[in-house]
């Protein structure tokens, strides 16, 4: 059974001038001990997935239909109280920024352990000593010591390490992690990778890797989804998504990124911007970039994600019976 | 192509140190020696006219403070440049500064940062021609500005919008533009696509690389994207901790990288098809600048390092054509 589904996710911001629908009929689902890679442009809604399944969306956002289940319960309506145990206990969370995800008036072993003590049923030495632990797990030199040092005391990397070490610390099943490595220089974002894969593979952990870095995508995850303008473009494994991208989105996408291993002249690009919330077009939120979507249908009945090679893409390309394929 | 091309611009020993001591009276009451942040340290290179060199390496480098030179926005500790023949920083000391200030401008990294938000665009991009009185008719000024927008691919009727009402690519365009408004040489490019997102970064290199052929401009390219600096330079040269540590030409520097730190930044890049391949990652992390390792400022963090690497540091030689610092190299060990 898998471990995270998320079905038919719609998440809304009512304002002043009408509602803006933000992610709009979002499924996919995660296996325990699965890497689930989330890519995207600014704006595509990555983060607001992972919010809402957190239980974390900004009010006034709110879903506003759809389902998300944890093991096959619902959490999707939990009451505060409910979703604050299931947060931390048994979904994680790493964000982007390391300096603003931890108190920067507690050391890091006081926070620690506080998380662990409101999460296990542990005394105050036990909950110290799996602190240790647990920097010594995230690679941290003479943790120690370290444990009592506070935020400001570690760098850039060390303190993501901290932050992955606080969201691993109630040993949830599942982890979010936003852009977890966006702040950091290459040499460290390696090892920050290194470090994400290893220890959710020793303890079983799934992920739901959210970043905008197909680089990163393609070295962790298992399979990925490709997001656009609030809906999923594409998802299928990383290998095939990557090397035989389906959706003419994916596909400009992979081509828009200059790479190391061949050189060419110009860049492909894809021309204009997503579009903003307020107009979305009709049909499929792609088609007025999309080299390939000329035909009525792309402009009027929107695709749903559909079978597609080894992957599954919402375009009509990949469907026989849409008079779209050629 | 001359037989010997001068180059456009040439940095000899530029150092940039600045005081970070601690205020007058806790040095003297708790005795806080002064401390002296060393952020550009010596560094020296050539960019021949119609040439892209880039400037990468991590967080902290120097990278930054070079482009901040090389436009006047600081004065150098020590060392200087000389553009077109002329020494630039004392031609940006001068009364007739703007002359320099003309052929030289910037792209800067944040394009909402970097825009005034309550100014239309057409005052942004006509400032520089108003400012170096280039142009001064007001129908004259508008069709310059609508030139310059359309060749950065927006179009003449946006000079009449605020910046917020465009993305952060056409934003990026709108820097670039205001850029060429004084016909500049060269052009000093801080990051100008880190902010944007792939499909939109890809647009804007195809702009710069187009405006390079057509107007032959020089740029110092400044990245911390190898795949980015692969794509658009020349010469590529490799700082770490306010020096530069390798420096050759693209085609050397990513099939042959010599110096240790450039192979391992090289590593540290996640290869796109080969999905699912582990990278060996580098130990430990840039030390403090303030605080920099003695010898070599790499040797903590190089497999190749002795005794020699960490009592002395090494000068940027000429070895098989590129220049670089490293004993091993030089050595031959490595």
């Amino acid at each position: 059974m898998s471990l995270l589904e998320v079905e038919n996710l719609v998440v809304e911001f009512p304002g002043r001038r009408g509602t803006l629908r933000a992610l709009d009929g979002i499924s996919f689902s995660i296996a325990p001990g699965e890497i689930l890679g989330v890519v995207g442009e600014s704006g595509a809604g990555k983060s607001l997935t992972g919010a809402a399944i957190i239980g974390l969306l900004e009010p006034p956002g709110r879903v506003a239909s759809g389902e998300i289940r944890l093991e096959g319960q619902r959490i999707d309506h939990l009451p505060h109280e409910q979703m604050r145990h299931i947060r931390g206990r048994r979904i994680g969370a790493i964000f982007q920024d390391p300096l603003t995800s931890l108190n920067p008036l507690y050391t890091v072993g006081q926070q620690l352990v506080e998380t662990i003590q409101t999460h296990l049923p542990v005394n105050a030495a036990e909950a110290r000593r799996r602190a240790v632990a647990l920097l010594k797990d995230t690679g941290i030199p003479a943790a120690e010591q370290r444990v009592d040092h506070y935020p400001h005391q570690f760098s850039g990397g060390m303190r993501q390490r901290v932050v992955i070490a606080l969201a691993l610390a109630a040993e949830p099943q599942l982890i979010v992690a936003d852009e977890p490595t966006t702040a950091l220089d290459v040499s460290i974002q390696a090892q920050i990778i290194q470090l994400l894969k290893s220890i959710c593979k020793t303890r079983g952990a799934a992920v739901m890797l959210i970043t905008h870095d197909m680089g990163v995508i393609a070295e962790t995850c298992d399979r990925v989804a490709v997001m656009y303008a609030g809906r999923i473009a594409e998802i299928g494994p990383v290998h095939e998504v990557i090397n035989h991208p389906a959706h003419p989105y994916t596909a400009g996408l992979m081509a828009a990124i200059p790479d190391m291993e061949s050189e060419r002249d110009e860049l492909y690009q894809i021309d204009g911007a997503m579009p903003r919330l307020t107009a979305i077009p009709p049909g499929c939120a792609f088609n007025p970039r999309c080299p390939r979507g000329f035909h009525e249908r792309c402009r009027t009945v929107r695709p749903e994600l559909i079978p597609a090679g080894a992957t599954r893409a919402a375009c009509w390309l990949h469907d026989p019976a849409s008079g779209v394929a050629a | 192509m001359t037989a010997t091309p001068q180059p456009l611009v040439r940095a000899h020993d530029l150092a940039k140190t600045f005081d970070v001591s601690a205020p007058w009276l806790n040095r003297v009451i708790e005795r806080k020696p002064r401390a002296l942040l060393h952020a550009v340290d010596g560094v020296g290179f050539e960019i021949e006219r119609g040439q892209t060199l880039a400037l990468v390496g991590e967080s902290g480098c120097g990278k930054s403070t070079v482009a901040r030179l090389l436009v006047g926005l600081y004065a150098p500790t020590r060392g200087g440049f000389t553009f077109d023949g002329q020494d630039a920083h004392a031609a940006f000391q001068q009364r007739d500064a703007r002359a320099m200030r003309r052929r030289i401008q910037m792209i800067f990294q944040d394009p909402y940062a970097s825009l005034n938000p309550r100014w239309l665009v057409e005052d942004i991009v006509g400032e520089p021609l108003r400012e170096h009185g280039l142009i001064t008719g007001k129908a004259e000024l508008k069709t310059r500005v609508g030139e310059l927008l359309q060749s950065v691919g927006l179009s003449a009727q946006d000079m009449a919008k605020y910046p917020h009402q465009f993305s952060g690519g056409q934003r990026q365009r709108i820097s670039i533009a205001r850029a060429l408004a004084t016909e500049p040489e060269f052009l000093v490019c801080d990051e100008p696509t880190s902010a944007l997102d792939v499909s939109v970064q890809a647009q804007v290199l195809n702009i710069m690389k187009r405006l390079q052929r057509e107007r032959r401009l020089t740029y110092l390219f400044i990245s911390h994207n190898l795949a980015v600096v692969r794509h658009v330079s020349d010469q590529v040269g490799v700082m770490y901790l306010g020096r530069l540590v390798e420096l050759a030409g693209k085609h050397a520097l990513f099939e042959r990288p010599r110096h240790p730190y450039t192979r391992m930044l090289l590593d540290a890049i996640p290869k796109m098809h080969d999905t699912g391949r582990a990278r060996t990652p580098v130990q430990g992390e840039v030390p403090n600048p303030l605080n920099p390792p003695p010898g070599c400022a790499f040797n903590p963090r190089c497999p190749h390092a002795n005794e020699r690497c960490r009592t002395e540091r090494p000068q940027l030689r000429s070895i098989g054509g590129i220049r670089i610092a490293c004993h091993a190299v030089e050595e031959g060990r490595i």
